[in-house]
């Protein structure tokens, strides 16, 4: 028995990777608020593929609560996948610095507060692996979401340290950068179809990956490629700019 | 978004209701008319096609499998394809698949589906113990075929016009190897491949391609294939990696020349008059699944199938005719499917009846729906049928003198208020 923790486990991009992971023979915790709502998610992967899965009530936000989170964990994970994200408004959190801190709290101050913990524990083991999904909106800042980005970016240098501190421990460390995703998210945006990955695909790139020990992952692949561009263009042209 | 059919044709702007929960389909089907559901996209014509649309992917979870029984329940946006990748290692597989794995349970029902086991083993109603259904009146109701006999008759085949499909229980059948023991037997012409049709029947799968650009003496030359499981115990099922086609082929790139080429090298590749092969699951039932949108080889005007079945009493004088118009006219199909079917239904709207059927690719162009119509009329002349998954042309008339029964669902949807609510591009054109 092996267990996969996936956190922010609601997400279309976290179920899809929880169907993956089953699908290769892992056993899966699956950690939401109101997680009763997944219950019947878990009995899909069950029925699907005879492994165990089970569901554990987790509140992000709630840090003090996170150290009894990951100890009463019967079996401790093998790895750990935080799909965690919370788009916001931009508009609303320029004004209202209650959701600017949501935003902040939720994509970055909450998931180091539980990644602590479980960093801390898979280094004294010197096993496990851990995924953090970010996104490319934190490679530059832009009008239009540079809030979230920025929290996303803060997530991301995050891992890039803790991969380095983790490297002697023999602990993984992936980032995962998505692009635009197909879920409920972005269900009201406009997005372009082949820049646009369903959450099934992205789910399948980060199982291959993380399987094979990449640092960052872009997906689709040709984000890298979109996102090299982007951080080429000049500041003082950047800046007039709206993309 | 606008969602189109596998056939890429017609293009038109609908509005998408994605499944989220059951409350939420209720208020849609409450507050809209002129809907219909739509699975996995892969019905050819206009039958999923409407300016609103009920997208049931999402709805997509496994409930349970009794081992015992073989039973599976499942929501009705779960793909066939999710089935295999789930059971096929633990020796299950489905009773009745189509050609393409790529369909959603929901649009199986609905078209009643059928496979290359037709003649054994009859359409997917055949495998459905019940499904739940979302009625016009936003109604659920569990279906099974001894409670509900009319409803159930109605829904299977009756292409999304009696409601909602929720979920069903499916029975899955034994088997003990992922291979398939093939036989293939080359015939010169439509009387030899008649016959061999006949010589194999005791086998469970059989389809024969069909070369429908030969002409005169060699009308009706095919490739049948016919086999059952093997008993190797080998189940060690996995989806290979597949290709893709990434964008639509200009559309002169298949013509007239390129298929018949095409039609030389498949069938002068088998050499002998009968042989045999050890093939696996995808290759024997779902050749076509492994090349990923392979309908854009048909160019982005799209393309149609013409599927048509013929009593077996008239059955060769028919396919005779048609193959010999077909092939005047000079219109290739690469896919070109003929089959030998078993008993009819009682259901309102199933395709099958006992007899030849033979399914037909072409590329949407100028003077296609002119030939088709004067297939329509060979069709009827010889007392056949058009299928509605594959078509997006057919007119009321030719439909209406194919199926009998098509009063009495008529009457079924007038009766529940569905013809308020329930609508295709396709009922609407052929008045059902």
């Amino acid at each position: 028995m092996s267990y996969i923790l996936i956190i922010g486990a609601k997400s279309d991009i976290a179920k899809a990777t929880a169907r993956e992971y089953a699908k290769h023979g892992y056993d899966l915790y699956l950690a939401a608020r109101n997680v009763s709502e997944l219950d019947e998610f878990a009995n899909d992967i069950t029925v699907r593929t005879q492994r165990t899965v089970k569901t554990v009530e987790l509140n992000i936000l709630d840090y003090q609560s996170h150290q009894s989170f990951y100890e009463q964990l019967q079996e401790k994970p093998l790895g750990v996948i935080s799909a965690i994200g919370y788009l916001g408004e931009q508009k609303k959190a320029q004004s209202d610095f209650n959701e600017a801190k949501t935003i902040m709290d939720t994509n970055y101050i909450g998931i180091v507060s539980l990644f602590n913990i479980i960093a801390n524990d898979f280094e004294e083991r010197k096993s496990g692996f851990i995924v953090g999904i970010s996104s490319v909106a934190g490679d530059r800042g832009r009008k239009s979401n540079y809030i979230y980005g920025s929290a996303k970016a803060a997530f991301t240098a995050y891992l890039s340290g803790l991969r380095n501190r983790l490297y002697e421990a023999n602990v993984h460390v992936m980032t995962v950068k998505p692009g635009f995703v197909l879920t409920k998210m972005t269900q009201e945006m406009d997005l372009p179809e082949k820049l646009t990955a369903q959450p099934e695909d992205v789910a399948l790139d980060i199982y291959n990956a993380q399987q094979k020990n990449k640092n960052v992952l872009y997906t689709k692949w040709i984000w890298k490629w979109i996102m090299l561009i982007i951080n080429a263009i000049p500041e003082w042209k950047f800046k007039s700019m709206s993309i | 978004m606008s969602l189109m059919s596998w056939g890429m044709y017609p293009k038109v702007k609908n509005k998408v209701f994605k499944f989220d929960k059951e409350e939420r389909l209720q208020n849609v089907i409450t507050e809209h008319n002129e809907l219909i559901a739509y699975g996995n996209g892969r019905s050819y014509g206009d039958s999923a096609l409407s300016s609103n649309i009920i997208h049931m992917k999402p709805h997509d979870y496994f409930i349970n499998f009794d081992n015992d029984r073989g039973l599976l329940h499942v929501q009705a946006g779960v793909l066939l394809s999710e089935i295999l990748e789930s059971f096929v290692h633990r020796g299950w597989f489905l009773k009745i698949t189509p050609g393409t794995k790529l369909i959603t349970v929901g649009g199986a029902i609905a078209s009643d589906v059928h496979g290359k086991n037709h003649h054994v083993e009859g359409c997917f109603s055949e495998c459905v113990e019940e499904f739940t259904i979302m009625l016009a009146n936003s109604e659920i109701v569990t279906c099974r075929k001894e409670i509900n006999p009319e409803l159930f008759k109605a829904t299977c085949g009756g292409m999304g016009l009696t409601g909602v499909i929720l979920e069903a229980k499916i029975y899955l059948k034994k088997i003990n190897s992922k291979y398939i023991d093939q036989t293939t037997i080359k015939t010169t012409n439509l009387k030899e491949t008649f016959e061999a049709f006949e010589e194999y029947k005791e086998l469970p799968y059989s389809v024969a391609w069909i070369d429908c650009l030969a002409k005169d003496d060699e009308i009706g030359k095919s490739l049948l294939m016919v086999g059952d499981f093997r008993n190797d115990g080998k189940l060690d099922y996995k989806t290979k990696r597949k290709l893709s086609i990434p964008f639509n082929f200009p559309s002169f790139a298949l013509n007239n020349w390129s298929v018949r080429t095409f039609n030389w090298l498949y069938y002068g590749k088998v050499k002998h008059r009968v042989s045999k092969q050890k093939v696996d699951i995808d290759t024997f039932f779902y050749p076509l699944d492994a090349i990923g949108h392979w309908n854009r080889i048909y160019g982005k005007n799209g393309f149609t199938q013409y599927q048509f079945i013929l009593p077996k009493e008239t059955s060769y004088q028919g396919l005779e005719e048609i193959l010999k118009t077909i092939s005047d006219s000079g219109k290739g199909s690469f896919l070109a499917v003929l089959k030998l079917y078993g008993k009819s239904n009682e259901n309102y709207l199933s395709f099958p009846i006992e007899g030849y059927s033979l399914a037909l690719d072409f590329k949407i162009e100028k003077g296609l729906f002119k030939l088709l119509e004067i297939l329509d009329e060979i069709v009827v002349k010889y007392n056949g049928r058009i299928y509605l998954t594959k078509d997006v042309r057919v007119s009321k008339e030719t439909f209406e003198k194919g199926y009998p029964q098509i009063e009495t669902f008529r009457q079924f949807r007038k009766d529940n208020q569905m013809d308020k609510k329930f609508h295709s591009l396709q009922s609407k054109r052929i008045g059902i």
